[in-house]
């Protein structure tokens, strides 16, 4: 293939940071010097680089956090040195949200508009970073600093929340949570000694009867000896004394479901990834928790990273998969560095890499940074996100663990899912599925947000009340009495104070038309004006649309427009006509869209409008 | 490609379309058997030379069994499948697809539009007033978007781009069907000049950074517009008599022939008005071409006539 390019060198730095990630160029052809003698006759580097075109997302990354945007130049030399077309490069770039292809300052602060962080003052934080810094995407005097609105940061126990993503020769990256006004002016301002966030410690801390949060808050997250002093490793161990079939088998005698939202039982995935004949067969932990109100993966990702590195290496062992991916949202750098030196400190043991244990068996583990796209939590998106491609998702069949990344067997679990393998291996399969229900086994983590007095990530065993959770958190502030809560996070539904009896388990909710989804039980009180609420989630999907189907991709527009007419008082036609409207524009997309998000998008509006009676006369 | 010539036989699948027994050949899709059925199934992002990208949903229909309802140009026929392309759940998810398409993009060049929105009673101006081209449409960030008062239904319009003689591009009419971005690039092409950049509403076919096509690695074969659906990638000569409200269809006469210009043998459609050649196009079926010509088929037409009148 040919590759067109704009004729303009990259700057140093730009050309320092993709070297330093892809090693030195080859010849004359994917970049480096040009020997007239050789070059001329022999083509080198084109299917070799093209095979590593998995690389294109971090080779972005590490422009963007080197330089704080991709300008044409490093996107044309990023082309060479991977004979990828540019255009192709620049629709990746383009997809993504952290990644920026015009003109950017080096540090951006991130500040979350989203729901949690509404019910705890980010509309205010906005309107006084407005006021005193400048208007979204203003550059300071030094034109060294900007902020823009972000989507829900994984931080709604303790917000509301920003981000500084700084660029430059180490590129750091922060979160400040909560932040005042005064955190997210002095961080914009460069001022030193802002104290950026710490791992949450659970409120339940200590509590006897915690098992996969037993260890957050406990042990010290950079040091396997503290991880190993607190049994780590220990279901490894014994799991390979199990054997690979051993491990299944008990996976599925435990009943454990997904915890992802989708509630696929594991045990079934595992048994048909190990069963597939293609190799190599590949592992991912979804990581990408983006779905608003979520933060429990990150509560363990920064208390505990070694427990999920190894149940990684269990179920890569159990299912003969010798490679894995973490896929990470980008918003998580303080779980990052956490993994990383999990990973890091694994590899140093003979936990992970070649003959783990002496064992003789293999798995390599790496994380990959997503970029900012809540997509990239739907599997097959994972997929094209981590090849290189768009974050679109696939349509299905064929299935992930027939052809998934790679077009390989894949097993995709989420962090939660796995983490609940060290609990299925001590205790047994049989023994695990004494917790919770009949058709829930095991414990679940709830992530509480909102107005709430005690906001967090809870474990309780399946089969407790919503109206206990919400108890076990001490309710309400100030005495206010409960709106409505969501259940499942955006993508999944409000009920009526008047429900809360309702069972948490997979059975109790289906039969109550509504989701646990990803764990999230949003609080809010009276005083909350749920137009906004609502007006927010439909933006929300509006921006996080990968724009692939129609439904979905004008869908989500459509709602959001219907939903403001409402919220104004302008209704088109009436409010009986523009409720009709939105349940018909949620039919469709629930019914024709390409993948989860589209199919969920209407989900959380209307059950407001079904359920609450939003819109209703008299309603707020 | 063209078909091995050993081919191993093929098993039929029997499957039920609208309590229709129909069998078709393994691998062959839900729109293949409504096809051999005649059941009439709109399309606008299926091409018949490229693999389906079921962007478009408005062929969605309703299979026994499953949750959702199913792209048929790309979902395989099974055994024992039970299809139903007229349900009220199947006209109500078509109907809405047109109607979201119809409210947010110019469909007055899509051919098959104005039959589509008869045929499901569309109503696209439920949604209200259309909102006005946006100049900045092709530098959106990803994952923004504008707070609206809703009164106002968002477009993707903006303004045609025309940066050489031989082909515009008006974006406003864009359904993002996908097919110029597979054409140009690894099913036909290998070019890939262009690619979908941004992403949700905001997403739009894009060359890198937006530049002008001269400057990208477009290498002008047209195979674009031979499969745009929609007329947002058209030839200027066509733009250009439209624009001075002298294109007229069905004046037009199509001649077959051969193109002379290399020894492959592409066949090419003349599309002739007013004894001027006005589009070239090739026909899809050719078992050597599928559509597809190179910039000299598609476009070197201009020695055999001089369309500003002074004829030799």
């Amino acid at each position: 293939m040919d590759i067109k390019l704009l004729n303009v060198a990259p700057t140093e730095d730009e050309k320092e940071a993709v070297d330093l990630l892809l090693g030195p160029a080859l010849s004359g052809w994917d970049g480096g010097e040009r020997d007239a003698l050789t070059d001329t006759r022999v083509a080198e580097g084109g299917h070799e680089s093209r095979e590593d075109r998995h690389l294109l997302l971090p080779v972005l990354w590490a422009v963007q956090d080197r330089i704080g945007y991709i300008s044409a130049p490093a996107l044309a030399y990023i082309s060479k040195r991977m004979t990828i077309a540019p255009a192709e490069v620049y629709g990746v770039a383009s997809f993504y949200m952290m990644l920026a292809t015009e003109p950017t300052p080096p540090r951006v602060l991130h500040v979350c508009e989203d729901i949690a962080c509404k019910c705890l003052g980010s509309d205010d934080l906005i309107a006084t970073l407005q006021e005193r810094f400048g208007p979204e995407g203003a550059v300071s005097a030094d034109g060294r600093s900007t902020w823009h609105r972000s989507p829900c940061l994984g931080q709604c126990d303790r917000g509301p929340a920003v981000l500084m993503m700084e660029a430059g020769l180490e590129p750091f990256t922060r979160t400040y949570a909560p932040a005042s006004t005064a955190t997210a002016l002095a961080v914009l301002s460069e001022e030193e000694g802002v104290a950026g966030t710490e791992p949450s410690e659970p409120y339940q801390l200590g509590d006897p009867s915690l098992r996969l949060l037993r260890r957050i808050g406990v042990i010290d997250p950079l040091s396997l000896d503290d991880y190993r002093a607190k049994g780590g490793y220990d279901a490894l161990r014994a799991a390979v004394s199990l054997g690979p079939a051993g491990v299944i088998r008990e996976i599925k005698d435990s009943r454990l479901m997904g915890r992802g939202g989708a509630a696929f039982p594991t045990g079934v995935k595992w048994e048909a990834v190990a069963q597939q004949p293609a190799r190599p067969k590949f592992l991912i932990c979804n990581a990408d928790e983006s779905e608003p109100g979520t933060f429990k993966d990150r509560v363990i990702m920064e208390g505990d990273p070694c427990s999920l590195v190894e149940s990684m290496t269990i179920a890569g062992y159990a299912m003969g998969v010798e490679n894995g991916f973490i896929y990470l949202r980008g918003e998580y750098p303080e779980a990052e560095r956490a993994l990383q030196s999990a990973i890091d400190q694994a590899y140093d043991r003979g936990l992970l890499g070649d003959d783990i244990m002496g064992e003789g068996f293999t798995f390599d583990l790496e994380i990959r940074r997503g970029a900012g796209a809540y997509i990239c939590g739907e599997e097959t998106a994972i997929f094209n996100s981590i090849e290189g491609y768009r974050g679109e998702p696939r349509s299905k069949p064929p299935f992930p663990v027939e052809k998934g990344v790679f077009q390989k067997p894949t097993a995709i679990n989420n962090v939660e899912t796995l983490i609940n393998v060290l609990d299925v291996i001590r205790r047994s399969g049989p023994g695990y599925a004494e917790t919770g229900t009949t058709g829930s086994t095991g414990m679940k983590l709830f992530c509480l947000s909102g107005n709430i007095e005690r906001p967090g990530v809870y474990e309780v065993p399946f089969g407790g009340t919503l109206r206990e959770l919400i108890d076990l958190a001490g309710g309400v502030p100030d005495g206010r009495e409960i709106q409505a809560v969501l259940l499942g996070g955006a993508a999944g539904s409000f009920v009526r104070p008047d429900e809360l009896d309702i069972e948490l388990s997979f059975e109790a909710v289906r039969e109550a038309k509504t989701t646990l989804g990803s764990g999230v039980v949003m609080v809010f009180d009276d005083t909350v004006n749920m137009h906004g609420i609502l007006q927010r989630i439909a933006q929300f999907f509006r921006n996080e649309s990968c724009g692939q189907c129609v439904p979905c991709r004008v869908g989500t527009v459509r709602q959001q427009e219907a939903l403001a007419r409402l919220a104004s008082g302008k209704p088109r036609g009436g409010v009986e006509t523009e409720l009709e409207l939105i349940a018909e524009i949620g039919g469709c997309m629930r019914d024709a869209s390409i993948c989860g998000l589209g199919q969920a998008a209407s989900s959380a509006v209307e059950s407001a409008i079904d359920r609450l009676g939003v819109f209703k006369e008299g309603a707020r | 490609m063209s078909d091995p010539v050993m081919m191993m036989p093929k098993r039929m699948v029997e499957l039920e379309v609208d309590g229709q027994t129909v069998k078709v050949f393994e691998g062959e899709t839900i729109l293949d058997a409504c096809n051999k059925v005649e059941i009439d199934t709109p399309t606008l992002c299926f091409g018949e030379t490229l693999q389906p990208k079921n962007a478009c949903r408005v062929c969605v229909v309703e299979v026994e069994g499953a949750r959702v309802l199913q792209p048929s140009c790309s979902r395989k026929a099974e055994a024992g499948m039970k299809v139903h392309t007229n349900s009220e759940r199947v006209r109500a998810s078509r109907r809405m697809v047109l109607e979201l398409l119809a409210s947010s993009v110019d469909l007055s060049t899509t051919s098959v539009a104005p039959e589509y929105l008869e045929a499901y009673e569309a109503r696209p101006e439920k949604f209200g007033p259309q909102a006005p081209p946006d100049t900045h449409r092709d530098h959106h960030r990803a994952g923004h978007s504008a707070v609206t008062d809703g009164q106002l239904a968002a477009t993707v319009y903006q303004g045609i781009k025309i940066d050489n003689e031989l082909y515009t591009r008006d974006y406003s009419k864009c359904i993002l069907c996908y097919k110029c971005v597979d054409a140009c690039g690894e099913q036909w092409q290998n070019t890939f000049a262009i690619s979908v950049a941004g992403r949700g509403f905001d997403a739009r076919i894009s060359t890198e950074f937006v530049v002008p096509l001269p400057e990208s690695a477009c290498v002008y074969c047209g195979n674009c517009i031979q499969v745009c659906p929609t007329g947002a990638l058209m030839f200027k000569s066509e733009h250009d008599l439209r624009e001075e409200g002298e294109w007229r269809e069905e004046e037009q006469t199509v001649t077959t022939t051969i193109c002379t210009y290399c020894g492959v043998g592409c066949n090419l459609e003349l599309h002739v008005q007013d004894n001027s050649i006005v589009k070239v196009t090739s026909p899809p079926d050719h078992s050597i071409t599928h559509g597809n010509l190179c910039i000299k088929g598609r476009f070197g037409f201009q020695h055999a006539q001089a369309r500003d009148g002074a004829k030799k």
